[in-house]
């Protein structure tokens, strides 16, 4: 609302399959960690009080890599997509709006 | 009024002006070119990203994090975790296919597969439910943070921030929302880095001054006996003039009222093996007549309960200073088994017609600090851990189902600039999210706590390094809440005016009628925030946004990825689907313990004690949509080949077909 409407995306996007499911395969790889950690808290909160590294604890370490694995899984993703769709575009079947 | 507080009011102003010039500035532009409408669909995807990050960075983010962390350490952290993980969803399952099918709204999308209006409808109210209960918390943090900077009421803060958003919403629109978001992005993201610099260059003391600005406060513990249950203090300055025992969660503490000179204050008692110690507090007394006293003496500007907030031993040491420490130093110390941190707790009751609340220290030890369980209590009921689950659930699939984060897709050109765009945001926002855990535990022990009021604990730390920082702190984070509110009033107008009232009820004829429409949505929705900002006083921001997570996760995202990954659903699952999460998390939220407090009632009377729907909502969703669905598949292959609206929902058809 109160913007124009979003362009239309025409044509058929051949590396939507292979995104889908990269995406899906890296959201499963993400949500187990993420399943772990919830599960460590929940059964073993003890576990997230010993120190890993440089006096550091799993708590803040598990919690640090979380959110640096989730960058570093966003630019793999991109990357494997952009690559993806430029090769169909080299063939001239992909079409972006 | 101090040069201090000019300056903070200067550049409070500056900064607020600097958001409402870009703000008209785009809007004017945007009117010259093509009349109302602003050029949608055609930011940059490197802008989108920051305004993402603008946009999604609200109050919550920084002012009920950084509260939480600084008041109840790690725990506060998880939402950070779970904030910036729900991004993952976002761009891996939602942001290209959003693209893809929508238009204007979370709603388009859902009607380029389904043309029913029965859904259109449904999944509107959504939209604006989830948009409203989000809008509380920011109203919340707008409210909070104009007390201090501009020393004026809570209420004034709430109805200024709702008067200039609605004033920015009906009268410019996307495109400048967009740019004022990323604008304030950015300056938050540069500004808490520049604290934690700042922070980690001081680094820790057993007596912070907050840079030599405060005298460090030593508060006071003397000795004592006890007999038949009156505890006496051994130092004869003192005498014992009142007793009182506070009984919570199967554990008693008692208060002893000690008189000194003429003044007479409440003290907390400890009774170890080595003897009995009574330690000062700090009180806050409503008398009879209404007279409020602080400390023992009248309340008044100057007469104020102390911040608070100290490490009183690092790593063993009772009296250091550290010097400038490294990030991972910094949180070593902290961690460590033999740091103390002296938390704060508080204490309420009547007695003789007074009403009392006492504030007082609980020593902590630093490895308890920087592991769960201050807050959420995973050593505790099966309740506590349920109630845990539920929240990192909410967080995980909250985000993807956000009408202001939806809309923002449709921003973007292309497939491929929605998905660099959630890049850039898990980025940005990944990378201030590392920062709020600085910034909580740098609150917690500079004395930069406010009792009364968590949320202001980040921009009190700024205060710590001088007015400069503090007016820019909160001068951004209101400009936060200005940005914030501006996109979920936009999502809220647009689900009003283009879903409601022109897609559903087909009242809309001409593009005028639905501007004028939009800007009357603006200004309801804007009306409903400050009025339920009024209402929500005091509760933590960030505990509010957990809330409105697991409504939209519940209404939302559901049917969002049934939509993209299962074939047979229906409309009518989708309805259901809608229906049965929005009803589900709104009405166990009603029932909390949380909501019992706001009525006015005793919270442990609450019918329901769990904190967060979202592991019954979410759920109830999932098999609503997938029932109904079931039971409806004859409705599927009509709906399969009804005429698709859309290019998209043309391939998305063949598709279909194809299988």
């Amino acid at each position: 609302m109160l913007h124009e409407p979003a362009p239309e995306i025409h044509g058929v996007d051949e590396a939507a399959s292979f995104k889908r499911r990269l995406g899906l395969q890296m959201l499963a790889g993400y949500g187990l960690l993420y399943v772990i950690f919830i599960a460590i808290n929940v059964i073993r909160p003890k576990t997230m009080g010993v120190i890993v590294v440089g006096g550091l604890n799993l708590a803040i370490i598990y919690g640090f890599a979380l959110i640096v694995i989730a960058f570093i899984l966003a630019i793999v993703y991109n990357w494997m997509c952009t690559k993806h769709e430029r090769s169909f575009e080299n063939e001239g079947t992909v079409r972006h709006g | 009024m101090g040069d201090r507080s000019v300056l903070a009011i200067v550049i409070f102003l500056v900064i607020v002006g600097l958001v409402l010039f870009v703000s008209f500035w785009t809007a004017r532009r945007a009117r010259s070119a093509s009349g109302y409408y602003a050029a949608g669909g055609r930011i940059h995807w490197g802008v989108n990203g920051i305004a993402f990050a603008g946009d999604y960075l609200s109050a919550a983010s920084f002012l009920g994090i950084c509260g939480m962390i600084a008041t109840a350490g790690y725990d506060g952290f998880l939402y950070s975790i779970g904030y910036l993980a729900g991004w993952v969803v976002a761009l891996f399952v939602v942001a290209e296919p959003m693209r893809r099918l929508g238009k204007y709204t979370f709603t388009d999308a859902i009607d380029s597969k389904f043309t029913k209006r029965g859904l259109k409808l449904v999944a509107a109210l959504a939209t604006l439910i989830v948009s409203i209960f989000y809008l509380i918390p920011q109203m919340v943090g707008a409210g909070v943070l104009i007390q201090p900077l501009l020393g004026l009421p809570y209420w004034v803060g709430v109805v200024l921030v709702g008067a200039i958003v609605i004033t920015i919403v009906a009268t410019a629109g996307m495109t400048s929302t967009t740019y004022v978001q990323f604008i304030k992005g950015s300056l938050l993201i540069v500004f808490a880095l520049v604290i934690v610099v700042a922070l980690l260059v001081r680094g820790l003391s057993t007596t912070p001054d907050q840079g030599g600005r405060v005298d460090f406060y030593q508060y006071k513990t003397i000795a004592a006996t006890q007999a038949g249950g009156t505890i006496t203090p051994s130092d004869a300055a003192y005498m014992n003039v009142g007793q009182h025992d506070v009984t919570a969660k199967g554990k008693t503490t008692t208060f002893v009222k000690l008189q000194n000179g003429g003044t007479a204050t409440w003290w907390k008692a400890t009774v170890t093996d080595a003897g009995v110690a009574l330690h000062e507090t700090q009180e806050v007394v409503v008398a009879k007549d209404g007279t409020k006293y602080v400390n023992g003496a009248v309340a008044s500007s100057t007469n104020k309960l102390r911040e608070v907030g100290t490490i009183a031993k690092i790593e063993g040491q009772e009296t250091a200073k550290t010097g400038s420490l490294n990030p991972f130093s910094f949180l070593a110390k902290i961690g460590s088994k033999n740091s103390v941190i002296d938390l704060w707790k508080n204490a309420k009751w009547t007695q003789d017609g007074e009403t009392i609340t006492v504030y007082y220290e609980v020593p902590t030890t630093g490895d308890t600090i920087t592991k769960p369980g201050l807050n959420f209590k995973l050593q505790g009921s099966w309740l506590d851990r349920v109630d845990f689950i539920s929240l990192m659930i909410a967080l995980f699939l909250g985000t993807a189902a956000l009408p202001h984060i939806l809309i923002r897709y449709y921003t973007v050109p292309s497939q491929r600039a929605a998905r660099k765009s959630t890049v850039v945001a898990i980025a940005a926002i990944g990378f201030f999210y590392i920062l709020t855990l600085f910034l909580g535990l740098g609150a917690m022990t500079n004395g930069t706590i406010n009792v009364l009021d968590n949320n202001m604990s980040a921009p009190l730390l700024a205060q710590s390094f001088g007015t400069f920082l503090f007016a820019m702190i909160s001068a951004i984070a209101f400009a936060t809440v200005l940005g914030t509110v501006s996109g979920l009033i936009i999502a809220a107008s647009g689900a009003v005016a283009h879903d409601l009232l022109d897609r559903f009820a087909g009242l809309i004829k001409t593009e005028r009628t639905k501007v004028v429409a939009g800007r009357i949505a603006a200004f309801v929705v804007g009306a409903v925030a400050i009025l339920l900002g009024l209402a929500f006083q005091s509760v933590n921001v960030s505990f509010l946004v957990g809330l409105a997570f697991a409504v939209a996760a519940s209404a939302n995202l559901p049917c969002i990825i049934m939509m993209l990954f299962w074939k047979r659903t229906t409309s009518k699952g989708m309805i259901a689907s809608v229906i049965v999460g929005t009803v589900s998390s709104v009405g166990i939220i009603l029932f909390t313990p949380t909501l019992w407090e706001i009525y006015g009632l005793d919270p442990s009377t609450a019918p329901i004690q769990m904190k967060n729907p979202g592991i019954i909502s979410i759920p109830l969703s999932f098999i609503a949509i997938y029932l109904v669905s079931k039971l409806t598949k004859r409705d599927q292959m009509a709906e399969r080949y009804a005429t698709p609206k859309t290019p998209a929902a043309v391939e998305a058809v063949a598709a279909t077909v194809k299988d």
